[in-house]
């Protein structure tokens, strides 16, 4: 068997990082829940772009707290990508220590998100641009907080020990659903907050 | 080497060697995969081949439950001004009956097939997601009950499958009905997707060594564009059906239009799933008949590789042109004839897929049994229902058509054309594999037979119903409408579809009992799923087979060139449940993939999620919540890192014994 022979290598084992099914199923899921996002935008892009109402009805949003929040929750990302790269060199306390920094990141997000909310004088209901702002806006919170119940868990897992550099897969693919929370953001702000001062 | 404690060094060469039945090696294998007896083993089961019957045994019902409300609507419409029916009723047969055809039957039958046959096509020992294979059926089921618990109350949903808002909307529909239809969708959805992402990945990964991407079965090119499509378009109708019950229960404005909100948004949302749907309920069908009717035509398929592209191109247009069911909705005109063109291009591909089938019938000597017989009068079907479909592509004669019984005699020719009449081939063919035993020749062929007859009689004349004028959607007609003769051949040809129906089930409950006993190969087919014993064995292959061409079981005889497959010789893999990964292009080597064991998980994971949305369509708040926090516990529990699957690290201790 000329074939069998030249395979004759020896191959990693179990989860190893980018060659493990989890990974791929991740980039499976974020295109399916990227598109989910997709049709969430171009519904609100269909609707008000025929729309006779104020839009938004407050007027034109003010944008330092959000832009403050975007930030934060950027940066949240970068903490993990470092939380990642310390397992890569064994620094594992630093790797936690960055992995807190990023759930805790992340909570500030949530609460000024939340904060965010309060403030609007309508909700839901009110009228159509409630309806819009609020399902997307809580849309990607809920993948926030899933995103934040990853985090700790991960947070968790490197705190018992079971990751070193050679197999810590689950740190990558939870990263990367985090990044793509993230990202799924910067969509969301600019369409909400940026484009209305466009017309 | 001692089999008590598998190896769990990170990385190792994989042992090369063949496990003849009976052998040391083969038993081992044996015990590894096999699931425990007993519920718990029903219960948690992971096995693809026991997930994939599930998934048609599940299907096939809906099929039937399907068809006895189509039986009773045609009872209602054998003759004018009939009364078996309340309008009410007859609203809900018909939708119920469209979702369960759509939804519950036409892709969940072909998931069946493709979870069954997968892996033994393509050489791998299960699907890349064993458990959340599991989930997707689990959950499959739990929505199609779902969706039906309200029928026996009266309160089934009723504004017709694509549920046009402002129809469904609160003012006009007040009920539990379409909250039902809304909240099961969204949980079928979540079914559908896990399920597609599974296939991707399964197929970018799992194939055996040397199967590289041009020599998989064109089943295989079917369900992986399915799937890629259903990855995209899932989240569409997903939200449509979100967004309307927002709408309903919590009093959003998306479909309200006294407040801005817009129709036409449930319009676009629905179709831009629908249509790409449309295509995944036929592509997988298209390619049972693709990989099996070159069986019988004792050859291998003409223009394999223009097939494949069809295939794709077929769903890349697909995307193209959802439109094409709002053309009596009032867009400019301009986009009409842009997308009534893309409907037109679309026949070019499913063009080249039919050439392709008649030149391998031309060019064969076929063998005229059972399947043959289906997948040759699947052809034909095809050609009918095409030629209607390229007809209502035309926009002025879609103005004319839409929403008469030409539409409904349409879609009926081409999902059952290109979807019923290749499953049921493709059970007639599978089934030897499945069973082990050979399904009836006599009672197949008439089973065809009377299908085939009963089909056209009662379709056919659902063209001249839609050409006399006839809308689809109505609970009775006058007498004097000149409908009469039509719509009572249409009733009579019903009832003797349904016959062939049965004379197909009957055959199946006989030969489950006493069909011949088979070999693995009985039709001499080329792929690989007939190089395993006929069942297969829970571990698929008792060695990762090496692949060297499209054909592995022919090549023999077709001598292509390029080498021989090796079936007996190749990767052991038995340091636990284990099968190889490979890249995803020339599917070299590249990782051994360890395999999780059966686990509850799934089936908790399923029913809380079934859970959460009957908590949501009754209003029990806290409910709800409890059983969203039950499925968060169930899928920590999933995901927790395991040793066995080298998730983790290994503690310091065992790597040592492990090397020692
Ligand atoms: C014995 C076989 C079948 C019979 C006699 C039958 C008959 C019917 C009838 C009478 C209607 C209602 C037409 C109307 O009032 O507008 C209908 C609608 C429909 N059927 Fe079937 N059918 C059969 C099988 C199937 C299958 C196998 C599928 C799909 C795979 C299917 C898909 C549909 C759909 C999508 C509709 C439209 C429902 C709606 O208007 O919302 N049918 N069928």
């Amino acid at each position: 068997m000329a074939e069998a022979m030249q395979t004759a290598q020896a191959l990693p084992a179990g989860s190893e990082g980018k060659r493990s099914g989890g990974w791929w199923g991740m980039i499976a899921l974020i295109v399916t829940e990227g598109s989910l996002f997709g049709y969430l935008l171009f519904s609100y892009f269909y609707l008000a772009s025929q729309t006779e109402q104020h839009w938004p009805p407050e007027g034109l949003p003010d944008l330092l707290i959000p832009g403050i929040n975007t930030l934060i929750l950027l940066s949240s990302s970068i903490f993990v990508w470092i939380s990642e790269r310390c397992i890569q060199s064994r620094q594992m306390r630093w790797s936690i220590a960055s992995m807190a920094l990023a759930v805790i990141l992340g909570v500030c997000f949530v609460v000024i998100q939340l904060h965010e909310w309060n403030d609007k004088s309508y909700d839901m209901a009110a009228n159509l641009y409630g309806s819009l702002y609020f399902t997307i806006t809580g849309f990607h919170m809920l993948h926030v907080i899933v995103g934040l119940i990853i985090l700790l868990l991960l947070l968790l897992w490197l705190g018992l020990g079971y990751f070193d550099n050679r197999r810590y897969a689950a740190v990558t693919i939870g990263g990367l659903y985090w990044h793509f929370v993230d990202v799924v953001w910067l969509f969301v702000f600019t369409s909400l907050y940026l484009t209305p001062y466009l017309y | 080497m001692t089999h008590n404690t598998p190896d769990l060094s990170l990385n190792r060469v994989p042992e090369m060697g063949s496990a003849p039945i009976g052998s040391a090696a083969e038993i081992r294998l044996a015990e590894l995969w096999e699931t425990a007896p007993g519920w718990r083993g029903w219960l948690s089961t992971v096995d693809h081949k026991t997930i994939g019957l599930r998934y048609l045994v599940t299907a096939f019902i809906f099929l039937l439950m399907g068809g006895v409300e189509a039986l009773i609507m045609r009872l209602q419409l054998a003759g004018p001004e009939q009364n078996l029916l309340t309008p009410e009723q007859y609203n809900q047969l018909f939708t119920m009956h469209g979702i369960t055809m759509i939804f519950l039957y036409s892709l969940p039958i072909l998931s069946g097939f493709s979870n069954y046959l997968w892996p033994l096509m393509l050489g791998s020992r299960d699907m890349a997601f064993p458990r959340l294979n599991a989930l997707s059926y689990w959950i499959f089921l739990f929505a199609g009950l779902f969706l039906y618990v309200s029928f026996p109350l009266g309160e089934a949903p009723n504004a017709g499958w694509f549920n046009y808002v402002p129809f469904a909307g609160l003012e006009y529909n007040t009920g539990p009905n379409i909250d039902v239809y809304a909240l099961g969708m969204v949980l079928l959805g979540i079914s559908t997707t896990v399920g597609s992402i599974n296939f991707v990945v399964t197929l970018f990964r799992m194939r055996a060594p040397g199967m590289s991407i041009s020599r998989v079965p064109i089943l295989v090119w079917g369900t992986l564009t399915a799937s890629v499509a259903n990855i995209f378009a899932i989240p569409s109708v997903s939200l449509a059906f979100f967004l309307l019950w927002l709408d309903r229960r919590i009093g959003t404005h998306f479909f309200d239009v006294v407040n801005g909100g817009k129709p036409l948004l449930w319009q676009h949302l629905f179709w831009m799933f629908g249509h790409p749907w449309v295509y995944a309920v036929v592509l997988p069908a298209m390619g049972i008949v693709s990989d099996a009717l070159p069986t019988f035509c004792r050859r291998p398929l003409v223009g394999y590789s223009a097939v494949a592209l069809s295939t794709m191109a077929t769903m890349l247009l697909g995307f193209g042109v959802w439109i094409h069911h709002m053309f009596a909705t009032g867009l400019p005109t301009l986009a009409l004839s842009f997308f009534g063109a893309a409907s037109m291009v679309i026949s070019i591909p499913s063009a080249v897929a039919v050439f392709a089938w008649i030149a391998t019938i031309w060019l064969g000597r076929p063998v005229f049994n059972t399947p043959f017989l289906f997948f040759a009068g699947f052809v034909i079907l095809f050609v009918i229902g095409g030629l209607s479909g390229v007809m209502t592509a035309a926009v002025p004669l879609d103005f004319q058509l839409n929403e008469t019984y030409f539409i409904v005699a349409h879609l009926h020719y081409v999902l059952l054309g290109i979807n019923v009449f290749p499953v049921i081939g493709g059970i007639y063919y599978w089934f030897p594999k499945f069973f082990g035993r050979m399904m009836n020749e006599t009672l197949g062929k008439w089973s065809f037979w009377v299908m085939f007859i009963g089909f056209n009689l009662g379709f056919f004349p659902m063209h001249v119903a839609g050409l006399l004028g006839m809308p689809r959607r109505i609970y009775t007609y006058a007498p004097h409408m000149g409908w009469n003769m039509v719509n009572m051949i249409t009733s009579v040809g019903s009832f003797v579809f349904a016959l062939g129906i049965l004379l197909f089930l009957v055959n199946v409950l006989v030969s489950l009992k006493r069909g011949a006993l088979t070999t693995p190969n009985p039709w001499d087919a080329p792929t690989l799923e007939w190089a395993t014993p006929s069942p297969p064995p829970a571990y698929n292959f008792a060695v990762i087979p090496i692949i060297a061409s499209r054909h592995p079981l022919w090549e023999d005889r077709l001598d292509e060139g390029g080498g021989r497959s090796s079936l007996e010789q190749g990767y052991l893999l038995m340091e636990g449940r284990e099968t190889l990964g490979t890249t995803s292009l020339d599917a070299d080597p590249d990782i051994i993939l360890k395999m999780p064991d059966d686990s509850l998980a799934p089936f908790f994971l399923g029913l809380f999620s079934a859970l959460v949305f009957a908590g949501l369509l009754l209003h029990w708040q806290n409910f709800t919540i409890l059983m969203v926090l039950a499925c968060s516990l169930s899928l920590a529990a999933w995901m927790w890192p395991r040793k066995t699957l080298l998730q983790r690290v290994p503690d310091a201790c065992e790597e040592g014994a492990a090397h020692g």
